[in-house]
């Protein structure tokens, strides 16, 4: 499923980024495919913010979009 | 074009060495830069907004800062500087925040890939502590190979011993593999940190060398984090923990149903400080008091012992729009304390961690209208002095973002000297009215932003920001940005306010003000159906906005005449200051097209309400 299909709270590990500079880019934050999020709140048609390792990251939908992941 | 403004920033120092600031965004850096060099430089808690770099001299070396960022690359312009000045390093002191190492150590390891003698500060020991996370300092400095010293910049700890510690910087223990890589390269790029960059397939870079960029950064980009994570499950113990006060009050302030209360009550707050307490208070006593009551009047008799005050220089200088009177007054009675008042605001909500969430918030009814929420810190300001959010609006990734933000800016943004009038006028004509007047400017607003959103080409950077932890911002530290921030704005700012009374006195005595509203007063009879007079406001709004909107008091008009007259006066174009300051940012083109069409979309606007309504 897509990132911004998490529900708040949920955990999820993230398996695909579509995209290559946003790849390289979520890899300098900490985020690659292999790794567990926590959706820490998703706002409605907007941003989802993740957290993990201590710390919030926002993702706008387009790039939420972008990120295949699986509960 | 960054390249030939960097370049000129690294070149023009002198000194013995060259040390380098670097770190991932809002981890202190700007603190030590501080104490070390006794130069103050913005300190911020919104990912980006130092986007100048600052130096200073510590003794016989030469100290730079650079842009907050998370890696050493050139996805945004604040990258390419953070680069260059990195590049040009001979030492680099990496601040990194002890709180979230996992994200901050990937920037470490990259410098320690380039092979620049570096040492690492741990900024926020104290808040990490706090967090319950252990550091094993001496397992971090074996691991990296580089000096770690322990601080807590805000309280002050650790800042000299980190200063004596430079002594001791060494380069770190590299990746094998990308290291032998670039070795590899150094028969074609003879430097070691830009042959890494070369390899990481940077083109602006491996351009300089004359090489084609390799290709491999992802690849090395994958080592490197897996380096980095490692690095901290063998150094760093993190409990399990949540639920802690301020990331509640964080989490509340992004979701929409506490969130949009949360922003009402913050714009609320901003609105009682700076429109109602620094507009109407402050201002009264500077400008009206201090300025116009004791002031002015002192100037014309100083000038007027040599001058009267008739005659053309005298006008120039001290007659109504004069440099030395409504020049002066404007600047120190009223922009000074409005500006300062907006600053305030804005470190505070910057300090507190608040903009970012804020940021995220509005992202998705930014979108529509082909902007990030990053947009939303220009667009406040803009209620503050529209030239202020369009120097601000240099923050945003795009120039179609910088575009659409400025055009959004001077069409349908009312600066704060004009709310206040609008405000009063609105108070009288009832809830129905007001209605009208707001709905029909926020129509334009989203009219305009979909329209250039489909009419420029390109598209703009989604929003992907990192969210500082909620903290209580620190009195000195608004109180010093404040102050930093006004002087650079009032310093770039100030000689266009000159210019543009200028060029309003010589059009009054040449008599081209005359001619001008004479020529717009069919118009404003005919089209808009108000009275001849209303003309005279409107051009006086160009001088300075709030002039129009008080001119527009002192006409008798129905109610739906002042709803007509403040949609066409809100619309209008922006301040002569401000148009300048629209001109040196967007360029001659861009500008005259904002400027030009203001006037039409004031009119057309106004006027079709007009036909509606009266």
């Amino acid at each position: 499923m897509c990132l911004n299909e998490l529900k708040r709270g949920q955990s999820a590990r993230v398996e695909t980024i579509a995209d290559e500079q946003l790849r390289v880019q979520l890899l300098r934050f900490g985020i690659a495919a292999g790794c567990r999020v926590i959706c820490h709140t998703r706002l409605w048609a907007g941003p989802v913010v993740l957290r993990f390792g201590g710390q919030e990251i926002a993702l706008g939908r387009e790039v939420a979009q972008q990120i295949q992941v699986t509960p | 074009m960054e390249q030939k403004c960097c370049g000129r920033a690294v070149q023009l120092v002198e000194g013995k060495r060259r040390i380098v600031l670097a770190g991932n965004p809002n981890v202190g850096k700007s603190i030590f830069f501080g104490s070390w060099s006794g130069v103050y430089v913005d300190v911020s808690n919104f990912p980006g907004t130092t986007v100048e770099i600052t130096r200073g001299k510590v003794g016989e070396d030469v100290l730079m800062d650079t842009p907050g960022v998370y890696g050493v690359s050139s996805f945004n312009d604040e990258e390419r500087v953070a680069r260059d000045v990195i590049l040009s390093a001979d030492v680099v002191v990496n601040v990194v925040d002890a709180t979230h190492l996992e994200r901050d150590l990937f920037l470490t390891q990259q410098i320690i890939d380039m092979g620049i003698p570096m040492i690492l500060a741990l900024n926020f020991c104290d808040e990490a502590a706090s967090l319950g996370i252990e550091i094993d300092v001496p397992a971090l400095e074996t691991e990296l190979g580089v000096p770690v010293i322990r601080t807590a910049a805000v309280r002050g700890e650790g800042i000299k011993e980190t200063y004596a510690a430079l002594a001791m910087a060494r380069p770190g223990k590299a990746l094998p593999e990308v290291e032998k890589e670039t070795l590899l390269l150094l028969d074609r790029v003879d430097s070691r940190p830009e042959a890494l960059l070369v390899l990481e397939g940077d083109e602006a870079v491996a351009l300089r060398h004359g090489v084609e960029p390799m290709a491999e950064r992802e690849r090395i980009y994958l080592l490197r984090r897996q380096r980095t994570n490692d690095i901290v499950v063998r150094a760093v113990a993190r409990p399990e923990k949540s639920g802690r006060l301020r990331t509640v009050i964080g989490r509340l302030c992004l979701d929409p149903l506490t969130g949009i209360p949360i922003l009402v009550a913050v714009l609320w707050g901003c609105y009682v400080l700076v429109g109602v307490w620094v507009a109407g208070d402050v201002v009264g006593v500077t400008e009206g008091t201090l300025m116009q009551g004791h002031y002015e009047p002192w100037v014309r008799g100083l000038v007027g012992r040599w001058v009267t005050e008739g005659s053309v220089i005298g006008q120039l200088l001290i007659g109504e729009f004069g440099v030395l009177t409504m020049t002066v007054t404007y600047l120190l009675g009223l922009l000074l304390p409005l500006v300062i008042g907006f600053y305030i605001a804005l470190s505070l909500l910057e300090d507190s961690g608040y903009l970012p969430r804020l940021a995220t918030l509005v992202d998705r009814a930014m979108n529509a209208i082909g902007l990030n929420g990053r947009a939303v810190i220009p667009v406040i300001l803009g209620f503050g002095c529209v030239q202020l959010g369009t120097i601000t609006t240099r923050i945003l990734g795009s120039k179609r973002e910088r575009t659409i933000a400025t055009a959004i800016l001077n069409f349908v943004v009312p600066c704060s000297a004009q709310i206040g009038v609008i405000v009063g006028m609105l108070a009288v004509v009832g809830v129905k009215l007001t209605l009208t007047y707001v709905l029909t400017i926020f129509a334009c607003l989203a009219i305009l932003g979909t329209v250039l959103n489909r009419a420029i080409p390109g598209k703009s950077t989604p929003l992907l920001i990192d969210l500082p932890p909620m903290r209580l911002p620190r009195p000195g530290n608004v109180l010093r940005k404040t102050l930093m921030r006004s002087y650079f704005f009032m310093k770039e700012a100030y000689v266009w306010f000159i210019v543009g009374s200028l060029g309003v006195s010589l059009l009054q005595v040449t008599g081209g003000l005359r001619a001008w509203q004479d020529l717009l007063a069919p118009l404003t009879e005919g089209w808009l159906s108000l009275p001849k007079e209303a003309a005279t406001a409107f051009v006086m709004g160009m001088v300075r906005r709030d002039f129009g909107a008080a001119g527009l008091t002192e006409l008798a008009l129905s109610p739906w005449q002042v709803v007509v007259s403040l949609v066409v006066i809100t619309l209008f174009v922006p301040c002569i200051a401000s148009l300048m300051i629209l001109f040196k940012e967007r360029g001659v083109r861009e500008a005259t097209a904002i400027w030009v069409g203001a006037w039409v979309l004031a009119f057309f606007v106004g006027g079709t309400l007009a036909q509606i309504v009266l």
